[in-house]
């Protein structure tokens, strides 16, 4: 049996990982299959992580907060969990390949998953003019006209890196201010190839096979109005991933994992959880990975007492 | 068998022409998730050989083949039946979750 299994490769799970692993817990680390290293792996420049002054591409500090994880020692498996039983004193964690592992603790760092907008004809769309990911998708989109909706970090950076490829960007957003760090804003602000259209939604995709446009709502008016458009980047935030534990673990009502104070203790005993998947409020890579940190040298204590 | 690296002008045969069922690869180097969907597609490949083939079309190359079929996001997984994308699976996901999309195909 192992001491600690760690769920999630996101900054909070390989932080976690090279705290248990210089502690000696040997931890296990089960990373996903396809998308190992979490959002960051999707962002461009990181500017605002500390000790890089100069920025680092989001896929580089992955790569390096996962070979600061293995320098220690930490067992890094690229492989989905499927399945956990996390009630008794032994800890149960089942893998897409059929592998079944046993611990005495379970640190859950498994993030958030992008948000839809829940439209219909969205999932239809989706490769063909609906994406989430600009870093992935922005390539196809060279001199045409495109949107992103949200109004988030995310949001802004998503519409300056899309200026690279597309010839107009609008930014949709359903209030009249933005909740992006204020030098985001101003550089979406002095973009000239960005537009915003403030205080409206998107009632309705439009497009068979392929996008053709939206329909907009206003969200003080009401007033619909029709904006032609080759691509639609959805950046409206992210739900914490919390299938795997839902029925197991305490959530909050706005469905995080519950934690105790300010420590990463579940609802059950050697059950930790850290990152994206217990914070409604911060979810900066800084933050997660500090959280990753609590949690590790919580399992290191609760391992020491029993 | 390996995946075949089809190009504009052997798309018809390669892919609209097959006597099975295929799954076309749309993927570039720069696309991260795409590279952890790769290796998932050369196993489907070698263990799938009977039911289906695997056809990879990089978009970097071969964009008219992209544009022919309205790709704007990758990884898309389109699965050709009798000359016509019948289905699309779009982004990164494990294998097993892409085996069980195809399952209708393998009989």
């Amino acid at each position: 049996m192992r001491d600690v299994i760690i769920i999630g490769s996101g900054p909070a799970g390989y932080t976690a990982a090279i705290y248990a692993a210089r502690a000696q817990l040997n931890p296990l680390l089960i990373a996903s299959s396809v998308e190992p290293g979490g959002e960051l792996m999707k962002t461009t420049e990181v500017e605002n992580y500390p000790g890089f002054p100069e920025g680092a591409m989001g896929p580089d500090l992955m790569a390096n907060f996962q070979a600061q994880a293995e320098r220690f020692g930490t067992e890094i498996l690229f492989d989905d969990v499927v399945e956990v039983d996390l009630k008794g004193d032994v800890k149960i964690v089942k893998t897409g390949a059929g592998e079944t592992f046993e611990a005495k603790t379970v640190i859950i760092s498994t993030g958030a998953a992008y948000r839809e907008l829940g439209l219909p004809k969205e999932k239809e769309l989706s490769g063909h003019g609906v994406s989430w990911c600009a870093t992935c998708d922005g390539f196809f989109f060279r001199e045409k006209t495109i949107a992103v909706v949200g109004g988030g970090d995310s949001a802004m950076e998503e519409a300056n890196f899309l200026t690279k490829f597309a010839s107009k960007v609008y930014v949709i957003h359903r209030r009249d201010t933005l909740k992006a760090s204020k030098i985001m804003q101003q550089r979406a602000f002095d973009n000239p190839k960005i537009e915003f259209i403030w205080n409206s939604g998107i009632a309705e995709l439009k497009g068979e096979g392929k996008l053709e446009g939206v329909v907009l709502e206003n969200t003080v008016t009401g007033e619909k109005s029709d904006l032609a458009l080759d691509g639609l980047f959805i950046a409206i935030g992210n739900d914490p991933r919390v299938w795997l534990v839902e029925n197991q673990v305490e959530l909050t009502e706005e469905r995080f994992i519950k934690v105790e104070g300010r420590s990463s203790r579940t609802t059950l005993p050697g059950v930790f959880a850290a990152g994206d998947v217990i914070d409604p409020t911060y979810r900066q890579a800084i933050t997660a990975a500090g959280s990753g940190c609590v949690a590790a040298l919580d399992a290191e204590h609760y391992l020491a007492s029993h | 068998m390996k995946p075949v690296e089809a190009t504009t002008e052997s798309f018809k045969t390669d892919v609209l022409e097959a006597d099975k069922p295929v799954i076309v690869d749309f993927w570039a180097e720069w696309c991260g998730p795409c590279r952890m969907v790769s290796p998932i597609l050369d196993e489907i490949a070698t263990e799938y050989s009977e039911k289906l083939k695997v056809v990879k079309v990089n978009v970097d190359d071969h964009p008219q083949l992209a544009m022919d079929y309205q790709v704007t996001g990758i990884p898309l997984l389109g699965i050709f039946q009798g000359g016509k994308m019948v289905k699309q699976l779009v982004g990164a996901r494990p294998k097993a979750a892409i085996v069980s999309e195809l399952t209708e195909f393998l009989g």
